[in-house]
Order: C-alpha cells, then sequence, then structure tokens
C-alpha cells in the first residue's frame, strides 16, 4: 500500500478524547468506557459550547475519567469532586460542571458532600459509574454492594443495606434523577444530554460490571456477560417512586428516568434573595448561569 | 510579578475599631478574595461572618459548606474557576483541612487560609488561646512539600499580613497561612486601613502565550509556571496524581524527582524573598527571645525587666514563620549565648531553633499549654537563667 492510499479513519469522539493517553486503565469488559463514550457522544450531540464544559473527578477507576476528557479536566482527592465542583461553578458560573466518578467516591467517602451539593440545588451534574464495589484498591465492600454479594473486606459476604442512590439524590433535593445499565448506551447519551441543558442538581446513575474483582470475587461471568445480565435483568420504569429502587443482589434493576422537575438554583436563591434583602447596594452574581 | 492596586469596592479605607478576626475578612476583600466557603468554628467564626455580611455589596460568593474538607476543596475549585479565595478555621478545621492542602500543593493553587489557632489537642480549648498548631502548619499533609505561614501580633497585621499572605501565595503558587490565635483574634485594636491605590496586590501569574502551547506546568524562568482558569479554551488537565509538565499522570521515580524538588525548591530558593522578621537589639544581645503572634507581646514586658536586670537582650519576632529564618539563626547562633524560645505550646518552634543553632547555642524552651498566655515573669526567670 501507498502512503497516499492509506486513510486514517478517526473515531468522531476522537476530539473530545486526551488520545495522548490512550491506552487507558481500565480492564477489559469494564463499563467504564462506554459511560465515557457516551458522555463525549451527548457532548456532541447538544452542541453545547465545549470550551465551557468541565470535568471534576474524585479517585478510583471512574476517577481516572477526568484524564481522558480533552476538556478543562480536573482529577481530585478521594471524595472532594463534589465541592471542588462547586467552587468551580461558583466561581465562574458561565460553566458547565460535571462531577464524573465512581460510587465509591460519590456515595461513600464524599456521601456528605453529594446530599449537600444537591440540597442547594448546586447546577452542576454528577454521573455516578456504581459497580458495586471498590474497584481501584481491589474489589472492597463499598456503600453500594448489595447485601449478600462477596468482596474482598467482606469475605463472607455483606451484611449491609446498600444505599438506592436516585432515592439519596431525590430525597437531598436533586431535580434530575435517571438510573441505566452501562450496556443502555443510547439512554445513557440522551440523560446525559437532558441534563446538560438543565439548570439545577441533576444526577445519573450508571450500573456497570466491574469483571475483574466484583464478577470474578461473585462468579459472575466475564464483562460481557454481565453487561447482558445487566441489561436484561432491568426494567424500564420512569417516574417510579424513587423508594423503590433498591437493588438486590443479582436481583431485578429498574431503570429510567424517576426526576425531572424545575427549581431555582443555588445561585438564582442567592441572587433574588440578596437583591430583595439588599436593594440597590446587592452587587447580582453570575445571573442566568445557574 | 506584575503588581496591581487594589479595587476600591473592597477596600474599606478609615480608622477602625476591629478584632483580629474582622480584619482578616478587610484584608481579604482588600487583597481582592471574592470567594470564602467556610465552615463555623470557634474562635474563627467572626471572619465568615464578616465576610457574609460584607461580600453581597462588593460582589462575589460567600457558602457555608458541610465541613472543612469540603470548603477547602470548593477553594480549589474556585480558583481554577479564576477568583482569589481564602478560608479561615482553627485547629480541628485545620486537621480536616489537612487532606486538600496536600491537592493545592500539588496542583500549586494560590489560597490563604488563616487559622485562628486554640488549645489542642483534639476539641482541647475552643475558646481560648493556643500556638500548637505551627508543626502542623508546616507538615501536616502527607508527602513532601512547602509552604508559607505568616504570624500576626495584631489586628492591624491581621489586615496586612493577609494581604501580603495573598501576594505571597500568589508570587508562589502555593497555599498560604496566616497562623494568629485566639487572643489576636478577639483582640480589638485600631485597625489602619489604606486607600485602596495605596495597596498593592501582586496580579495572577496568567499564562498570555499561544493557547496550543500552554503547559499547565512547565517552569518559567522563575521557576513558576503559569495560570490559566477554566472555560478559557485551553482544555487542560491537573491531578493531584505525580505529574509532568503536561499536568498528566506520570507514577515513576524520576517524574516524583523533578515533581516534588520544585513544589519544595520553589519556596527554599526564594526564602530570602519570603522571610519577614522584626529584630532588636541584636547586635549587642547574649541572648535573644524568639516569639511570634501574641506571644511576642507578653515577650516585650520579660525583656524589659531583663534589661533593667543588666542582661543584653535581643529580640526576633517572626512575622514569617514557615520557611524558618534558618540562615540568620545559624549565624547569630555563634554570637549568642542562648536563645529563648516562649510559645504557647510543648515545643514547636523551639525545635526549629535548636536544629538551625546545630549545637552553638542552647535553645531553651519556655512552654505553656494553651489555654492563655505566659507570665511575662516565666519568660524574665527562663532569660535569666540563660544569662547565668
Amino acid at each position: 500500500m501507498k502512503e497516499e492510499d492509506h486513510i486514517e479513519e478517526k473515531n468522531p469522539i476522537e476530539t473530545l478524547l486526551r488520545m495522548d493517553r490512550i491506552p487507558h486503565i481500565w480492564c477489559p469488559g469494564c463499563g467504564i468506557g462506554i459511560v465515557v463514550t457516551s458522555f463525549a457522544e451527548a457532548l456532541r450531540k447538544s452542541e453545547i459550547d465545549l470550551d465551557k464544559v468541565a470535568v471534576v473527578s474524585g479517585i478510583g477507576c471512574t476517577g481516572r475519567v477526568a484524564g481522558y476528557i480533552k476538556l478543562d479536566s480536573f482529577h481530585t482527592t478521594h471524595g472532594r469532586a463534589v465541592p471542588f465542583a462547586t467552587g468551580l461553578k461558583l466561581a465562574n458560573p458561565e460553566l458547565k460542571v460535571i462531577v464524573f466518578s465512581g460510587d465509591g467516591d460519590i456515595a461513600g467517602i464524599g456521601g456528605n458532600h453529594f446530599i449537600h451539593a444537591a440540597r442547594r440545588n448546586m447546577d452542576i451534574m454528577v454521573i455516578c459509574v456504581n459497580n458495586f464495589n471498590y474497584a481501584m484498591t481491589g474489589g472492597q465492600v463499598a456503600a453500594t454492594t448489595p447485601t449478600g454479594a462477596n468482596a474482598s473486606t467482606a469475605p463472607y459476604g455483606n451484611f449491609e443495606y446498600p444505599f438506592s442512590l436516585p432515592y439519596l439524590a431525590e430525597a437531598s433535593g436533586a431535580t434530575y434523577v435517571a438510573r441505566w445499565t452501562a450496556l443502555h448506551l443510547r439512554r445513557v447519551t440522551k440523560s446525559i444530554q437532558e441534563a446538560l441543558t438543565k439548570r439545577g442538581f441533576s444526577f445519573i446513575e450508571v450500573i456497570t460490571p466491574c469483571v475483574t474483582l466484583y464478577a470474578r470475587r461473585n462468579r459472575l461471568g466475564d464483562g460481557l456477560n454481565l453487561l447482558k445480565y445487566y441489561y436484561e435483568k432491568s426494567e424500564i420504569q420512569h417516574g417510579a417512586d424513587t423508594r423503590t429502587l433498591d437493588i438486590s443482589y443479582q436481583g431485578k434493576l429498574i431503570v429510567g428516568k424517576f426526576v425531572d422537575k424545575e427549581k431555582p438554583t443555588f445561585l438564582d436563591c442567592m441572587n433574588e434573595h440578596l437583591a430583595k434583602k439588599l436593594g440597590d447596594k446587592y452587587q447580582p452574581y453570575g445571573v442566568n448561569n445557574g | 510579578m506584575k503588581k496591581v492596586k487594589a479595587d476600591p469596592k473592597g477596600v474599606l479605607t478609615g480608622s477602625h475599631y476591629l478584632d483580629g478576626d474582622y480584619a482578616l475578612a478587610e484584608g481579604a476583600l482588600a487583597a481582592g478574595c471574592r470567594f470564602f466557603a467556610g465552615y463555623p468554628i470557634t474562635p474563627s467564626t467572626e471572619t465568615a461572618e464578616r465576610f457574609s455580611e460584607r461580600i453581597p455589596s462588593v460582589g462575589g460568593v460567600f457558602i457555608q459548606m458541610e465541613d472543612e474538607l469540603a470548603s477547602i476543596s470548593a477553594l480549589i475549585g474556585a480558583v481554577w474557576g479564576g477568583k482569589k479565595v481564602m478560608t479561615v478555621t482553627s485547629g480541628p478545621g485545620f486537621s480536616l483541612m489537612m487532606e486538600n492542602i496536600g491537592l493545592a500543593c500539588m496542583m500549586e493553587t494560590p489560597l490563604v487560609i488563616a487559622n485562628v489557632q486554640r488549645g489542642g489537642p483534639s476539641t482541647g480549648l475552643p475558646t481560648l488561646t493556643g500556638q500548637q498548631d505551627m508543626m502542623q502548619a508546616r507538615w501536616g499533609s502527607h508527602g513532601d512539600y512547602e509552604i508559607i505561614a505568616l504570624s500576626p501580633d495584631s489586628p492591624q497585621e491581621c489586615f496586612d499580613l493577609t494581604i501580603e499572605a495573598f501576594n505571597l501565595s500568589e508570587t508562589f503558587r502555593v497555599p498560604t497561612f496566616v497562623m494568629t490565635d485566639e487572643c489576636v483574634g478577639h483582640m480589638h485594636e485600631k485597625v489602619v486601613i489604606p486607600p485602596a491605590d495605596k495597596i498593592e496586590l501582586v496580579e495572577r501569574k496568567w499564562y498570555k502565550g499561544p493557547k496550543d502551547k500552554y503547559l499547565p506546568y512547565k517552569l518559567d524562568k522563575d521557576q513558576i509556571p503559569f495560570m490559566i482558569k477554566a472555560g478559557d479554551d485551553y482544555r487542560f488537565h491537573t491531578t493531584g496524581l505525580t505529574h509532568d509538565e503536561r499536568g498528566y499522570p506520570v507514577i515513576n521515580a524520576e517524574c516524583q524527582d523533578v515533581c516534588v524538588r520544585h513544589l519544595v525548591d520553589k519556596i527554599t530558593t526564594n526564602a530570602d524573598k519570603i522571610i519577614r522578621t522584626e529584630e532588636e537589639e541584636i547586635d549587642t544581645a547574649e541572648i535573644i527571645v524568639i516569639s511570634y503572634g501574641i506571644t511576642s507581646r507578653v515577650t516585650t514586658k520579660a525583656v524589659q525587666q531583663a534589661r533593667k536586670a543588666g542582661i543584653k537582650v535581643g529580640t526576633i519576632r517572626l512575622i514569617t514563620v514557615w520557611p524558618f529564618p534558618e540562615k540568620r539563626i545559624k549565624e547569630l547562633a555563634k554570637k549568642v549565648k542562648a536563645f529563648v524560645v516562649p510559645e504557647i505550646n510543648y515545643g514547636q518552634i523551639v525545635l526549629e531553633v535548636e536544629r538551625c543553632a546545630g549545637g552553638q547555642a542552647p535553645a531553651i524552651l519556655v512552654p505553656h499549654c494553651g489555654g492563655g498566655v505566659h507570665d511575662p515573669d516565666d519568660i524574665f526567670s527562663a532569660i535569666k537563667e540563660a544569662a547565668k
């Protein structure tokens, strides 16, 4: 083949990835990459100004996402992606700030930050990849591990109750809440697209197989098996009561868009309230930018 | 470093009667701080209260976070969003901030934290003074790094040194601490705030070159990389992991050497430019009393007594505590009989004096476990003993 005949085909999402950092560190069969693809696809379709999009991750397997996305991206400390994102958003309200992290980061060590950002209706999006365990450190039990599942620090099975993240998000004040599995590629993309156009705290949980640890320790087969299994075990129930979304070990997964409502954001509330109280003395801040 | 005049909007020019905590907030506003994330903690809360009251008419954000972990994380985020930022805390909150002080060091994020110290350990003495976080300020987060810490001894200095803390923090892209204490924080004194055009500020070291050539951690001639903010089309990455000049993680010993060495060197090689001390009657001194913060004011009385008793005493007041004035102490250790170090703890800065003195002169601690200031007689006795 002559050199001029060589056509280099580029994946359209390549422009959104730091190709100089590929190959990534995720295991074969891991679902995080699929969620990243959905995310990139949503950004591409949404036609928003990509210079105004920032991604913040915490620590863990999903915490590595920020390092592969070619946008302003921040790889912060364990559990602190949400408050970091809060500061980033408030300092520059024209940014669309997306927290992309795992269940351990968001709901375990960062749980307190998560509920408070939702309570304030901080105008950020949180994408939480839930793989039911702490994968980066070797598959320890998490706040999301279904009761009965094995983990390296629950060698006789997990006897604790797990969090239902959509329930937690809604109860805390989130204005957009959805759950999908990684194989719901187009639905995840659509949810992210919807959340991108929303103002307020939006939360998207994506159930993802952890092949190397969770699946192996629980003898659940390979990545593809588990992706398919989760997909087949899911039942779409848009608008389902978030109190009914508990996840049991290898049980049914209720997925869908559960919450989509409008509510003034933190900055809306701040501007409206202080303008009312202080009149002309008040210097409005970041108005109409969330 | 580009110098600019303060924005008059934040400057409350005039002569005021303020406590140290309020003066910290006024210093921050004068320095251009427009983002404050904090969590209430005695004896520092008044600073947050003052800022929350003042900021709506200046233009900026005050947010009370859910804890100190969140406060400091929000600060770092806000710096990368383009703001100058500050928080205030005391011992227990300072402990919680340690994790992300490390992140701020690693990401070379300029920010200011004031610690109005109280007695510890743990909850200790919430309402009473201490100087027990001085070593924590230097070493509290894991790993090797350098920070800058200043120690005001009056409300006026709380104002002045907060501005200086912002300037140093921007110059060296490093977290900078104002290590005050409950006594100074709650002491009311005259604070003179100059007109805005008399307040000189260091502007953030913004990158102005071609966008595609920007490397977040490429060192400039002065060792300090240029900064940008999110949203300006750089599509940059930064991480708490060991990284190269692109800000990309590189997990090996070679990169660690370059990365960490830089975090340390940028402060140690500039120590002479950073360090400020106040010296009195050093040239003829046999004994030198080294103190900082509220303790330096108590020391004054003891030194007067000692001089009356015919002892040749000099004083050094540490305005900058970190980096430590190592060279100066080494030099003086050859000339003097002893150093006397009163501090409201069980021996922290005295260890540094001892290290620098290198056995040439003893460093004598006058400890106080916190809850009050020294009795000047105790310091006087230590001076007398040292002079024997």
